[in-house]
């Protein structure tokens, strides 16, 4: 299971953090740091895991990432996960955001973080992998945006109606 | 075109984040989002009503506020009511809040439930699915208990949409996460298993996570989904990467899919059936092959991807550990890994042989890779990887190689990182132990761990040595000598200080003879180390001075000079001065004869786990730190983990007189059980360093207890004080040789020939099970009670004849019979009762018994006496059961899970479905499990009615580890009980014993 999904940069900035488990808000916070503490020591050319820290988890866990740039993917997880796999989740994610974002930088995550959620939330329910397979993935962001763009569009419409009504 | 486009965001959250980040301080952020928040809440609050392009930017707002880690105390409900808009946008941004913001016991949850009800009926799959998300997100108890049965129904029913399906599945697996007895299992399960044949990978693949979770849980239900699952597996891996499309990633056909299904059947046994189990080796050997082919991308997800699904079919043949080539080639395929260039590869193949070193069939091919592991303890510069480099090292280390990998290890060790030393220093000091042939260079080892890593060594390994070395004449000598050589250099560390001023207190003697280390030079030599040592260890230097009193009368002077300085005897610690101020009245006013009695050498320890091993586990968590040879010996049977380490190296140590010697000694109350608690800790004698108190008690009322204050001597000794009173060891002979008087009279004066047949009474006999004590039978003439202790494989009964008449019984006699094939079984010794018991008075005779493998049958009491002339026969089956040598075992629920999977083969499994006879009250239950022996395990079992228990069976020859699972249903007044171990016998016999008393 994934206990948890972080993105930080360089700096240790959350720019997402998803908790599948309940912790306090200042645990969360807590374990924030504690692991960019743990990942952002290590060199760049060393494997991909690492025993997890001592406030999520202990030894059962482990933290699994990738470093893009500026920014930190940290997946969290017990031991019922396979590590190349999730490494191989997080490309997806990575990419997924790349093809909804057109290049997507660290700023599209900061102004779009419901956004972020939403495409997450496509891939990962609950601790549990939903789907790994990105057109599927693209194809439901899309769909929601559509219905977005539509309603947003009837509601414009609807105010010039109202605008119409009122002159 | 991108799916986001950027435009479109709301312009107002926008300037707020703009403004956060031009914040140049710490403060002017928290001024600037304290601006912010209380501008939202006046708008929420403001008589206004906003629309819902205004609340969905409030509450983007106040997400990205959380994210910076400030506290969101309001918004709530705001939040709840845009669940409520038919508006898509509004809605999902209200889940989105809910499942980042809401725990999961807010009082809100029932507005929730109500909007998320309304959505899971709404029949529009997008709005389903939002609802099936915040269900598994937030994953409640008042959110299981309002949509477990709803979940279930979707996830079946045959017009669900694929999307929702997914979620459903998910959402469901969270569930019987969060609140596993509000899931219940119904005829849903069976066509869940049939998802796994879904056209849509993604359905399929929700659904294995699901199942496996399930069947971990219950195999029974769920083990079609094995010939499911494998031809599912053979289709993806045989079909042409083409086929699958979408869920083709890199090349490699739906490698998500592979793992999880791979993952399942690590739930189950090799399939039974020939023809399912060639088609899964037929898979896993094609996983294997395709390894071999060169890669279709150069890209590094191509490769990823394929190597997760090669990983996990190598893990699958290592669960199933049946079939020696696949073994092997995983063994070789891992080892190709090991010098792989990817970093991830290595340290995933030293995670994975890891496993398979504790198979029997590839142990030896994992050890040929053992210079391939040294050198990436050497050189690889990710900690993590040296990390696994070191386990696998300790997980391959047999006696073979055993001198290599510790000399290694210790070589690492000078260079490790700060991180890992402990662990190495405690794995080198066990390694050393388990495989020592020779004890030189046990102490050898020992010494150079604490010359390299002094810090890292902690209590438990100096202990330990120390311990050996008293137990063994053999190395004591040599010990000496290494001591003093070591205490030569000029800075050593206080530990070295420690060992040598125990050991040197202790064999001085053995290397005085030497003009090189006469005892004067012995001392000069401890006494120039004793100013930079803490108080303990000056302590402890202080006994050792007063054992060389005795081992040197002609230093007697010299010691008594230091003990009598004011820096001594008016120390500032009160410990050090008591001592100094005793130590040397007794060396005063003591004869020589007494000083010798007083301060003679330790008595040996009794064995019992490592306490290093011990430390190693905890530091570990229990169950991750596998005794390499045990486990290979007995993978399955070996569920304490490493506890049975000090039984089977046994051999290796001194035979001490362990449980009769401690039983022996002070008079021991019969004890009651909880028995966790070990005997030991029950005497009520104080112990001190030098089983002095003897003797220091009538100088200072109070030295008895005073001396174990903040000693660590003390605590080295209460690791095996049973015998640390001078004045037990005499005694032990002739208690002992009685006994043997006892095995020979044994046989005669039982059952005489011609004697009436006698009815077995044994209608008390299964109130016993659970309990130690009580009255085993009773009649007009005569009552027998019963106290009894077990440790181990040991027992001792104290059985009580109560002459309930007023006259005389003569010839009494009461023996105690082994009949048929229990003898090969169970000892059982009786001493010889008193021919005469007094009318009104009470009998105790008492039984020593040794429990030699499982058994079935109990042994049988016959008891004989004339009274008034007529002579009486009484035979009473004695309860002496099996589960009396359980040994409790704590585990955490991934633990027992594990060790629960590892027992899976059908004859180690025995079932039992029976009506209750007592009411079902869960203390009582509780009680009674307990008493049974096994460690009662809280929050292991996911449905909190139902109780799990571990134990470890001691016998003689071996040792049975047992879990035990009892299931109660209250409505139908019925009880499950499941157990397994690995032995088919022991099974059966715990499972009736315990089937009986509920």
């Amino acid at each position: 299971m994934i206990k948890a999904i972080l993105i930080f940069n360089n700096h240790g900035k959350p720019r997402l953090s998803k908790f599948y488990e309940h912790y306090s808000e200042d645990t969360e916070q807590q374990i924030i740091r504690e692991t960019f503490h743990l990942v952002s020591k290590r060199d760049e050319n060393v494997c991909n895991f690492l025993e997890g820290g001592m406030l999520i988890g202990g030894s059962d866990n482990k933290l699994i990432y990738r470093h893009y740039a500026t920014l930190y993917f940290v997946f969290c997880v017990d031991s019922s996960e396979s590590e190349l796999g999730i490494l191989d989740l997080i490309q997806v994610f990575v990419e997924t955001l790349d093809k909804c974002f057109e290049n997507v930088c660290e700023l599209d995550l900061i102004f779009h973080v419901d956004k972020v959620h939403h495409i997450l939330s496509e891939m990962v329910m609950g601790g549990m992998v939903l789907e790994t397979n990105m057109n599927e993935i693209i194809t439901h962001v899309d769909a929601q945006n559509k219905m977005e763009k539509s309603e947003v569009r009837a509601a414009s419409e609807a105010r010039v109606l109202s605008i119409i009504i009122l002159i | 075109m991108p799916a986001v486009s950027k435009g479109d965001g709301m312009r107002g959250l926008a300037v707020f984040i703009s403004d956060i980040r031009n914040c140049k301080s710490k403060e002017a952020e928290i001024k600037r989002i304290n601006k912010e928040l209380a501008n939202i809440r006046s708008k929420f609050k403001g008589d206004k009503a906003l629309d819902g392009y205004s609340k969905k930017k409030y509450v983007c707002k106040l997400l990205f506020i959380f994210l910076l880690g400030h506290d969101i105390d309001f918004g709530h409900m705001e939040a709840v009511n845009l669940l409520s808009s038919n508006k898509y946008t509004e809605k999902q941004i209200g889940y989105l809040f809910i499942s980042v913001l809401v725990n999961s016991n807010s009082d809100l949850i029932r507005l929730i439930n109500n909007a998320i009800k309304n959505d899971l009926s709404s029949r529009n799959p997008t709005f389903m699915n939002l609802a099936l998300h915040c269900i598994a997100n937030v994953g409640s108890r008042e959110m299981a208990e309002a949509f477990a049965a709803e979940v279930p129904r979707i996830l079946v029913a045959g017009d669900t949409m694929d999307s929702v399906k997914q979620s459903a599945a998910l959402c469901l697996l969270r569930l019987n996460r969060t609140s596993p007895d509000l899931v219940p299992m119904g005829e849903w399960t069976a066509r869940v298993v049939h998802l796994l044949n879904d056209q849509h990978l993604g359905v399929v693949t929700a659904a294995t996570s699901l199942i496996t979770t399930l069947a971990q849980k219950n195999p029974d239900d769920f083990k079609t989904s094995v010939s499911l699952a494998v031809a599912r597996l053979s289709r993806i891996v045989t079909s042409a990467s083409t086929d699958l499309q979408d869920y083709t990633y890199y090349f490699v056909a739906a490698p998500w899919l592979s793992v999880k299904l791979l993952r399942l059947l690590q739930c189950y046994p090799p399939p039974e059936d020939a023809a399912i189990r060639g088609r899964l080796t037929e898979c896993l050997e094609t996983i294997l092959n395709k390894a071999q082919e060169p890669p279709k991308s150069k890209k590094v997800q191509h490769s990823n991807a394929k190597n997760a699904v090669l990983f996990e079919a190598i893990s699958l043949i290592i669960h199933h550990d049946s079939e020696p080539t696949l073994l092997v080639r995983a063994c070789n395929q891992l080892g190709q890994f090991l010098q792989h260039r990817e970093t991830n590869l290595r340290y995933l193949a030293l995670e994975s042989m890891c496993t398979l070193a504790s198979s029997e069939f590839s142990h030896e091919a994992v050890k040929t890779h053992i210079e391939t592991v040294i050198n990436a303890l050497k050189t690889e510069r990710d900690v993590s990887v040296r990390q696994r480099a070191v386990d696998l090292l300790y997980a391959m280390c047999d006696r073979s190689n055993a001198k290599q990998i510790v000399a290694e290890m210790l070589s690492y060790l000078e260079t490790a990182d700060y991180s890992i030393r402990e662990e190495i220093v405690l794995k080198v000091a066990i390694l050393a132990e388990k495989y020592a042939v020779d004890y030189t260079w046990y102490v050898d080892t020992i010494l150079n761990l604490i010359r390299i890593a002094g810090d890292y060594v902690s209590e438990e390994v100096w202990y330990r040595v120390i311990q050996i070395v008293i137990n063994r004449d053999d190395v004591q000598g040599y010990a000496a000598k290494t001591v003093f050589e070591a205490l030569q250099a000029p800075a050593c560390h206080e530990n070295l200080v420690k060992v040598g001023g125990y050991i040197l207190g202790e064999f001085g003697n053995l290397i005085a003879g030497d003009p090189r280390s006469s005892p004067l030079i012995q001392f000069n030599l401890l006494h120039s180390k004793f100013h930079l040592c803490s108080v303990p260890t000056r302590a402890l230097l202080l006994s050792a001075y007063i054992k060389f009193i005795n081992l040197f009368p002609e230093v007697k002077g010299t010691i008594q000079e230091v003990l009598r300085s004011d820096s001594q005897l008016r120390n500032a610690d009160v410990e050090l001065q008591q001592r100094a101020v005793e130590y040397l009245r007794l060396s005063c006013i003591a004869s020589t004869d007494i000083l010798a009695t007083v301060l003679e050498e330790m008595p040996p320890f009794p064995e019992r786990e490592s306490s290093i091993l011990a430390k190693l586990k905890k530091k570990k968590g229990p169950g991750t730190v596998p005794d390499p040879e045990d486990n290979r010996k007995e993978r399955c049977a070996n569920i304490n983990g490493a506890t049975n380490h000090s039984s089977t190296t046994a051999n290796a140590k001194a035979s001490a007189p362990s449980f009769i010697g401690d039983l022996l000694a002070p008079v021991l109350p019969p004890i009651n059980r909880p028995r966790p608690v070990s005997s030991l800790s029950l005497l009520p004698t104080p112990l001190t360093p030098l089983s002095l108190q003897a003797y220091a008690m009538p100088l200072s009322p109070s030295a008895g207890s005073h001396f174990q204050v903040s000693s660590p001597a003390s605590d080295l000794l209460s690791l095996g004080s049973a015998s640390t009173l001078n004045s037990t060891p005499p005694s032990a002979p002739k208690a002992s040789a009685s006994l043997l008087v006892d095995v020979f009279s044994d046989n005669s004066p039982t059952a005489p020939i011609g004697a009436p047949a006698v009815v077995v009474a044994d209608e008390n006999f299964s109130r016993f099970v659970c309990k130690n004590n009580g009255v085993l039978f009773e009649n007009q003439l005569l009552q027998i009670g019963l106290k009894s202790e077990y440790r181990q494989n040991l027992g001792r009964m104290y059985v009580f004849y109560g002459n309930k008449t007023s006259t005389q019984f003569h010839n009494f006699t009461a023996s105690v019979v082994c009949q048929d094939g229990l003898n090969s079984q169970l000892n059982v010794h009786a001493k010889p009762a008193d021919p005469m018991v007094e009318g009104g008075a009470q009998l105790q005779q008492t039984l020593n018994i040794e429990c030699l493998s499982d058994f079935v049958e109990a042994p049988v009491l016959n008891i004989q006496f004339r009274y008034g002339g007529i002579l009486q026969n009484i035979s009473v089956k004695l309860p002496v059961t099996l589960n009396k040598f359980f040994q409790p075992t704590e585990m955490g629920s991934q633990d027992f899970f594990q060790r629960w999977k590892q027992l899976g083969a059908p004859q180690q499994e025995v079932q039992k479905i029976f009506k209750a006879m007592y009411s079902m009250d869960s203390e009582v239950t509780k009680a009674k499990i307990i008493g049974f022996g096994v460690a009662l395990l809280d929050g292991v079992d996911p449905n909190p009615s139902n109780f799990v228990g571990a134990g470890v069976i001691h016998t003689k020859t071996s040792q049975v580890g047992c879990l035990i699972r009892l299931e109660p249903n209250a409505q139908a007044q019925m009880y499950r009980l499941t157990l397994r171990t690995s032995r088919d016998t022991v099974s059966q016999r715990l499972c009736d014993l315990l089937s009986d008393q509920f």
